[in-house]
Formats: structure tokens, C-alpha cells, sequence
């Protein structure tokens, strides 16, 4: 096992977490309705704290002084390896619901994997994520189908979101090389992985009344650090207060 | 501890009786069903193993504090506790008083009959018992709750909203 490419492949699951969950953070207290503000405040937390324990495991793999925290708040841009489609802005309720989807139908295969994975820490964040992604699902599944099943401005809005995100869905089923080599000790399997994912959103958006793009180009480059410009802005908020204040706390 | 070890024990569980949860403070942490494991160890220290309902669940550093305080408190300084992830936290540990205490609160309790939230789009949700007026004429509002442990509910009978503490 190569820990150097366990270490980027835990990274890269902790920064999935992180960085959605921090775009999904930006509707609390701007929901469409109190219900939903209330959703997807909970599934932003719900993120939050998978990260953590990802990044808590990173920790203690690299095992040269780094924290949760300092993975977190002191790594810059290229050190970041989460999949682009996380970072995009969150548009409006069509792209944060569908962008959600693609993602929590990504974890929700994966952790299902996980869960048997012969390193046992692994195994256990993704049976313990695994239990709270099944809520992610159905609930941005249901959302997908209500706007695209729903009035005519639900399915323009929808449509355009497919359009907009269809391109970066690319790297939620595409290795990037540490996790192929490492796969063997994970024992993940990734073509059985992008399989999964291409049924069930397929399922999904015919309920919806939508059509897979055309397009096969896909975008690339967040699992190995070459992010949108996105990312800086939310690593700028999010990071703030640590680096003008180096060890703060409260 | 030495060897009066089981009794030290038994005392200890005793104690985290009367820890509450911060967000549901009819709650102890034992009737929640998060403390895993309480043993002591070869230098004479106390653990404790709890396991976080949800992974965001913001209460678990709070009760960890109030873990050790309330073991301080009691001649217990040296306290370790451990944080143990699987088996992944389900709401079949809650204890039936923890159960009792939540309706009696206002909040209905999990099922008896364990149903987690299922992947089916769609699919219809388990009948809810009210926990003002026992009607099982509810129905769902939302899957997402005032915290991550709960789903919001409404009584058709008696119109009251209320909180359910979701099977998990």
C-alpha cells in the first residue's frame, strides 16, 4: 500500500465534504421556504462532520503535526483535492438540488463500497456517512423530479442546471492516479462505482423529464489540485480568521 | 481503580445517568445509547467509549465536557474518552425510559420498529404517533428537523406541529 496516495486519497474524500458542505452552508437563513433552508442546513452539517472525521484520519496517517484543523484552514488551492462540481457557486435551488444529487448518488455508491474496506477506519466513516447520505439522496432526488416533473419554469430552470453541471460529473466516476493505484487496498471498485452512478441518475432524471446531454467532454484536474476559480473565494471566507489570526480560537 | 473495579464501574455508569444531551436535556447520555463502553484501564484510568449520533452532531464536544466534569466532580480525574465510529450509532440503542421521557417532552419517539430512511423516492413514510394527542393521523413535513436527529411532523387530528426523533 502506498501511503502517500492513501493519505491524497483521504484528503480528497475530506475535501468533497468540506467544500459542498460549505457551499450548502451559504443557504442557511436563505432557503426558498423554511423547511428546505432547514434541509439543506442539515445535510451542509451533515458534510461538516464527515469531513472532519476524514480529515482527522488524514491527520494521523501524515502524522507530522497536522490537525483536522490545519488541513482544513492552512492548505491553499493546489493542495485541495476535492472534484470540481463541488465548488461551482451554488446557483439557484435547481443547480444546489441537482449538484447535491450527482454528488450524494457518488457517496452514497462509494461509501457503500467503503464499508467492507479492508482498512478499517475507512470502513467505518463511510458506514457511519453512508447512513446520513441515504437522506442526501432521496431528498435531492425528490427535488429533481418535483422541478423537472413540475411547472414550466421548475423544468427550464432544471434543464439549464443539467446543462450547466452535466460537464464536471465527469471526475465523481474518473480516478485520479493515487486512487486507481491504492484501489487494490481499498478495495473499491471503480467500474462497478460508474456504473452504479450512470443507472441511477439515468433513473432519475427520465422520472424528471430530462435527457442526458450530448456532450461527453468532461472537465478535470480538482482531484489533483487544478480547481475553477471558485475555490480560492471559498477557501478566502472560509479561511479567514485562521490566517489573519493564526491559532484562534473560541 | 483497582480491586474494586466492577463496582467503580457500575458507580460510573451511574453518574452518566445524570449527564444530559444539551440539545434534549430530558435525555441522559446513556439513554441515548451513545456511551459504548466504560472500562478502566491499566494506569488506573477511567474509559469511555461514545459514538456521535450524526457526524456533524455539534453536542458531542459539549457532552464530552460534561462527561468529565461530572467525573471530576466525583474523585474521577483521570478520564479518557474515545471516540468509536462503528458500529455506526442506530436510534435501537435509545433506551424505552429515554423513550418515555421524549413523548412525556413533547417530541415522538423512534419507532419501535426500526425503519430508516429509505433510498425509494417517494415512498410512502412510516405513521407517526402524535405525541400530544396519540393520533396516528400525522404526516411528514420534512425529513430535516430543528436538529440533525429529528424529522418535523403535523397532526391532522389535533394540528399541533411536532418533532420525531427519526429512526436511524
Amino acid at each position: 500500500m502506498n501511503k502517500e496516495h492513501l493519505i491524497q486519497y483521504v484528503l480528497h474524500l475530506a475535501d468533497n465534504a468540506l467544500i459542498l458542505g460549505h457551499r450548502n452552508s451559504e443557504w442557511t437563513g436563505h432557503g426558498p421556504i423554511l423547511e428546505q433552508d432547514i434541509a439543506i442546513s442539515n445535510i451542509a452539517l451533515d458534510l461538516v462532520g464527515q469531513a472532519r472525521n476524514f480529515y482527522q484520519y488524514a491527520a494521523t496517517l501524515k502524522a507530522d503535526g497536522s490537525t483536522e484543523d490545519t488541513l482544513a484552514y492552512l492548505r491553499d488551492v493546489p493542495d485541495y483535492k476535492n472534484c470540481l462540481l463541488t465548488e461551482l457557486d451554488k446557483g439557484d435551488w435547481a443547480v444546489t438540488t441537482l449538484r447535491q444529487f450527482f454528488v450524494s448518488t457518488s457517496q452514497f455508491y462509494l461509501y457503500e463500497q467503503l464499508k467492507d474496506s479492508s482498512d478499517d477506519t475507512l470502513a467505518s466513516i463511510a458506514g457511519k456517512s453512508s447512513k446520513e447520505v441515504a437522506y442526501h439522496l432521496r431528498w435531492s432526488g425528490e427535488w429533481v423530479i418535483r422541478l423537472g416533473d413540475g411547472t414550466e419554469e421548475s423544468h427550464r430552470r432544471i434543464a439549464h442546471a443539467l446543462e450547466y453541471l452535466w460537464p464536471y460529473t465527469g471526475e465523481l466516476t474518473t480516478p485520479a492516479p493515487y486512487e486507481e493505484t491504492i484501489s487494490g487496498y481499498t478495495g473499491v471498485n471503480i467500474s462497478l462505482l460508474k456504473q452504479n452512478w450512470i443507472t441511477h441518475i439515468q433513473n432519475v432524471l427520465t422520472l424528471a423529464r430530462l435527457t442526458l446531454p450530448a456532450g461527453t467532454w468532461m472537465q478535470s484536474g480538482g482531484k489533483e489540485g487544478r480547481h475553477t476559480e471558485h475555490l480560492g473565494y471559498i477557501l478566502a471566507e472560509m479561511q479567514y480568521l485562521q490566517r489573519a489570526y493564526p491559532g484562534c480560537e473560541w | 481503580m483497582t480491586g474494586t473495579d466492577a463496582i467503580e464501574i457500575e458507580k460510573i455508569w451511574h453518574l452518566l445517568e445524570s449527564v444530559s444531551d444539551p440539545e434534549l436535556p430530558v435525555l441522559s447520555v446513556v439513554d441515548l445509547g451513545i456511551i459504548r463502553s466504560v472500562s478502566a484501564t491499566d494506569d488506573d484510568e477511567v474509559e469511555i467509549a461514545i459514538t456521535p449520533t450524526y457526524s456533524g452532531c455539534p453536542a458531542i464536544t459539549r457532552i464530552e465536557w460534561d462527561i468529565r466534569i461530572k467525573l471530576a466532580e466525583n474523585g474521577y480525574n483521570k478520564v479518557k474518552i474515545v471516540s468509536k465510529l462503528s458500529p455506526a450509532w442506530t436510534t435501537g440503542w435509545m433506551t424505552e425510559s429515554g423513550k418515555q421521557k421524549l413523548k412525556a417532552y413533547g417530541i415522538a419517539p423512534p419507532n419501535a420498529l426500526q425503519q430508516v430512511c429509505s433510498t425509494d423516492l417517494f415512498a410512502a413514510d412510516e405513521a407517526v404517533q402524535c405525541p400530544r394527542c396519540n393520533s396516528y393521523r400525522t404526516h411528514l413535513i420534512s425529513r430535516f428537523g430543528s436538529t440533525a436527529c429529528k424529522a418535523f411532523y403535523r397532526c391532522n387530528d389535533c394540528l399541533e406541529p411536532f418533532d420525531y426523533f427519526k429512526c436511524h
